[in-house]
């Protein structure tokens, strides 16, 4: 059995999903629970059922807002002497940034981006993708503890079963230290549409969209999934969309890990632009389209009664 | 200004990857080599500080193997004015590499005022170097970096998070910085600047030069293997009203619990 | 023997091939389209130090060699074969400098082309005298202290955007290619020089074309390039270098038709399968790769002795025709794997074939190319 600290990232009043679904991988481990901020009491209460033992709010000045020194030298100070064998975090943002620092302060070995692991015996070892995930390879770390790792968020999947633990809560006072690079201040992003591509979701439209102002109800199904619209040839040389949005051999080259494609009939030049997507939804009324050969799901239905419905389900799960 | 910028060479972007035979890596034998595109960015910026402040040097450094030394010779090309090689397998892990390039700054003489890298390298991805190796030469760093302003040693950098929001981070010199795509437009190696490059010093150390060992190695990589085939797709039928809403759930569930991109 | 590229060759290749893929290709269709000088891409070109290769480093060139310059023509035609001839053609029209012209006229002809990006226009062909370039009517006569030159050219690359004529005029026409003068005009500093409209073309549609008429043109004595007469053997010079260069873009617009093919074969499903796995189809790849490496071998062997400074008359020969005809070939057949796509202005291909067709053309036919091989063979032995 291993000593394992997890480190949480407080959002709102819970803490990022990726904890979860982390502390659903490590039963039969010692398992800790530690965020910089007040772990909210839900979170803590849910954390406890998914087997922390103890659960720590990091707390001290200059802390409030992430800064990879300020918060690795908190946890640097936190981890102290205390034993842990390893301190696992989602590679969110934040846990990509400040995991390598904090191993760094530990002269310790970090895996990065893993997307499945065991612990056999109290033994780390974990799964990753390299080269862009054309490549899997086992990860192990040796050298001095703790060791870290960063865990994909959404590959382990929520824990499915429960491993209920006491889930003592604990307040820690930590020194943030000499903080040399700070915030200054955090811009918004939301309004501002990623490129289609570099768009991590695309929602695009074709030639049955019929009109450029039906796009209307692309648009709303790409804000509430966080999706840049794109659009077919078809639906560009018809002047339903500007050139700026075609996907295709003629337009752009995407490879997003979501692309839903709604009235595309999928011709090869389309397809050659977005075939690298990840995963391909494909909704359309002729179920021989040349779009299904592609899709991971097909819809064989209306898009102008399934993206609504898409829309309303997606915001009733992401709400 | 003692400008250093960390490169990488990996595989072209194109390359197919297959695991080598017993599993340990991946076939090198036919691999073109190029410089890690996000280094390219760093390459970029530290030029153009460069040229904006007189009697600064931009001092490339990689670590790897010496069949190919294409990311070097295209940061001369560039215009960086020397370059910094250890010699090295093609498997280090982040510490090693971020040790080496430690050693290697060392061994210059020249303390550093910038220090730049990619944030992350396309082959392994594991987007540790830079953070590794700012805490070994104890200066701040920041990351995934597509904002640079710099006033005398005050610099003002954008850092991107989720949903493309930006931490704006103040930071005096010394500085690591990761960059990111978009924080300029690379340059392309001029003809004359790749003639020019022929001349420019290139060190060359081993890992024991710079003080790396295997002792040094702290994550070890096995069992390479292709990721398995895409299974073939699902499709539902949706025309009837009645199915709609029952397949559109089950769809958004699958895209949550089954492809994960939700 | 090695036939390995150098580190510099090799970095040459990758810089200017980058260039051809995010430069120039994204532009290729919409120039051609639209007949669109590539000015802006050229100006991109040379400040990378892409145009001009020719120039030597004493006149402020880069200093590449002939297997250099072969290399970057490639790219670049890999690229567009029309925005590369734009580029080419300035070449075309220094090499006569490069070759004929003493120290003085060098440096006040060449290295300008190092400071700006200028144009250069290369004047030989006639309305009348094509292939039959030694029968040229253009005439250049004593005019006391200076030159007066009369006639008319057609096919005359960057005409409309020329900074500097090199022309090819005869004393007297009854001299035959004795008679021949190389000579330089600058626009500039010339009145009646007339311009004519561009023409339009099959092919190439972004390089400029047009006839370019001379009026009694007064030129200096100073630029005539050698001595009077002496511009057929200037002449004969600067094709055994520009031979292989225009060979070169053949292969350059032949791997560009063979890239596009084999990914295309291996992502158009037919009859449930790639149609790269059809015997019909492997047969046109694999004939395309075996003439783009043979033709690639011969343009670097003729530039090759060119560096060594053996004669290359028959290698050049060897090189255009192999290398044109092979494009032709090849770019038909890229038309052929991509089937009714190949034939629509949505894909790539159907434009490549329409400039391979110019290649078989200009800088001498794919016949003459092999007349001057028959009479390399027949006048040794």
């Amino acid at each position: 059995m291993s000593k394992v600290l997890v480190f949480a990232e407080v959002q709102g009043d819970d803490v990022k999903s990726v904890a979860y679904e982390i502390l659903g991988k490590l039963s039969g481990q010692s398992v800790d629970v530690a965020a910089i901020g007040s772990i909210p009491a839900a979170a803590a209460e849910k954390l406890a059922k998914h087997g922390a033992e103890n659960i720590h709010s990091i707390k001290g000045d200059k802390l409030e807002q992430y800064t990879p020194e300020g918060w690795s030298n908190a946890l640097k100070n936190f981890i102290g002497d205390k034993g842990y064998d390893y301190v696992l975090a989602g590679s969110t943002a934040t846990g990509k940034d400040l995991l390598p620092r904090l191993a760094g302060s530990f002269d310790a070995g970090m895996a990065s981006e893993v997307v499945n692991f065991t612990f056999d015996g109290g033994t780390f070892a974990g799964t990753r993708p390299l080269f862009a995930g054309k490549c899997l390879a086992k990860v192990e770390i040796t050298g001095p503890k703790p060791h870290f790792v960063t865990v994909r968020p959404n590959a382990l999947g929520m824990p499915t079963s429960e491993d209920a633990k006491a889930g003592a809560t604990n307040e820690a006072t930590v020194d943030a230290g000499t903080i040399r690079a700070f915030v200054k201040e955090i811009v918004k992003g939301a309004s501002e549409k990623l490129d289609l591509t570099e768009a991590n979701i695309i929602v695009s439209g074709g030639r049955a969209m019929k009109n450029a102002e039906n796009f209307k109800i692309l648009n709303e199904l790409a804000d509430v999934v966080g999706a840049t619209v794109g659009a077919s040839r078809a639906a560009v040389d018809s002047g339903y969309a500007p050139h700026a949005m075609q996907v295709g051999q003629t337009g752009k080259t995407v490879s997003p890990s979501l692309y839903i494609a709604c009235g595309i009939s999928g011709a090869i030049q389309h397809l050659a632009g977005m075939r690298t997507s990840k995963v391909i939804v494909a909704i359309n009324t002729d179920p021989d389209a040349p779009i299904f050969t592609k899709a991971d799901y097909g819809i064989v239905g209306d898009l102008f009664e399934i993206v609504p419905l898409m829309t309303k389900e997606f915001k009733a799960l992401l709400g | 200004m003692n400008i250093f910028v960390c490169v990488k060479q990996v595989p072209d972007t194109e390359t197919k990857v297959t695991p080598n035979g017993d599993g340990s890596f991946i076939e090198t034998s036919s691999i073109k080599w190029i410089m890690n595109p996000y280094d390219e960015f760093a390459v970029e910026q530290a030029l153009q500080v460069k040229a904006a402040n007189a009697d600064s040097t931009v001092t490339v450094l990689r670590v790897g193997g010496v069949k190919d030394t294409e990311a070097l010779r295209t940061a001369l090309a560039m215009g960086a004015d020397d370059a910094v090689l250890v010699e090295s397998a093609d498997n280090l892990d982040s510490y090693m590499i971020a040790k080496a390039l430690k050693g290697a700054i060392d061994k210059t003489g020249k303390k550093p005022d910038l220090v730049f890298a990619g944030k992350q390298a396309i082959d392994d991805d594991c987007l540790q170097v830079p953070q590794l190796l700012a805490q070994m030469l104890d200066i701040p760093s920041v990351s995934v970096v597509v904002g640079f302003e710099m006033n005398g040693s005050k610099l003002m950098l954008k850092r991107e998070i989720e949903g493309g929001s930006l931490e704006v981070y103040e930071v005096e010199t010394p500085v690591l910085i990761a960059a990111n795509k978009g924080l300029n437009t690379p340059r392309y190696a001029s003809l004359p600047g790749i003639m020019k490059a022929k001349k420019k010093p290139m060190a060359q150390h081993s890992l024991a030069d710079v003080g790396v060992s295997d002792s040094d190695r702290r994550v070890k990589y096995s069992q390479f293997t292709l990721p398995p085939e895409k299974p073939a797709g699902k499709k539902f039928e949706a025309m009837e009203e009645g199915a709609r809403a029952g397949v559109v759930k089950e769809v958004v569930g699958l895209l949550r619990n089954e492809a994960k991109v939700i | 023997m090695n036939f390995e590229y150098s580190t510099e060759q090799a970095e040459i290749k990758a810089t200017t091939m980058k260039f051809a893929r995010e430069v120039m290709m994204p532009k290729a269709s919409e120039y051609d389209q639209s007949a669109t000088f590539p000015k802006d891409i050229i100006e991109k070109a040379w400040e990378l130090g892409f145009l001009n290769t020719c120039i030597p480093a004493e006149y402020g060139g880069v200093g590449f060699s002939a297997v250099d310059s072969m290399i970057i023509t490639e790219s670049l035609a890999y690229g567009c074969m029309g925005m590369n001839t734009a580029i080419m053609a300035n070449d075309l029209a220094l090499l006569p400098i490069v070759i004929g012209a003493n120290d003085e006229q060098k440096k006040k002809f060449l290295t300008p082309f190092t400071e700006k990006p200028l144009i250069a226009s290369f004047c030989l062909t006639e309305p009348g005298n094509g292939s039959d370039a030694a029968g040229l009517k253009t005439t250049v006569k004593d005019g006391g202290d200076h030159w007066v030159v009369n006639g008319e050219k057609m096919w005359i690359t960057n005409a409309g955007f020329a900074d500097l004529f090199v022309v090819y005029a005869t004393l007297d026409p009854s001299l035959k290619h004795k008679g021949i003068c190389a000579i330089v005009i600058d626009p500039k500093e010339s009145t009646g020089i007339e311009i004519g409209k561009p023409e339009e073309k099959m092919g190439h549609k972004c390089s400029d074309t047009r006839g370019v008429r001379f009026n009694n043109v007064k030129v200096p004595k100073a630029n005539m390039l050698g001595a009077p007469g002496e511009g057929w053997k200037i002449a004969m010079k600067t094709l055994d270098h520009s031979r292989p260069m225009v060979a070169s873009s053949a292969v350059g617009g032949a791997q560009c038709a063979y890239d596009h093919s084999a990914k295309y074969a291996s992502e158009r499903q037919q009859f449930g399968r790639p149609i790269s796995q059809f015997q019909a189809i492997q047969f046109m790849v694999a004939e395309m790769a075996m003439k783009i490496e043979a033709a690639r071998l011969l343009v670097t062997k003729s530039a090759w002795l060119v560096d060594q400074k053996l004669p290359n008359t028959q290698l050049a020969s060897f090189a255009k025709a192999f290398a044109a005809d092979a494009c032709m070939q090849i770019t038909t057949d890229a038309v052929q794997i991509y089937g009714g796509y190949g034939y629509s202005k949505e894909y790539p291909v159907e434009k490549l074939m329409r400039d391979a067709k110019l290649i078989q053309i200009y800088e001498g036919t794919s016949q003459i190319q092999r007349l001057v091989i028959a009479k390399e063979i027949f006048s040794r032995s």
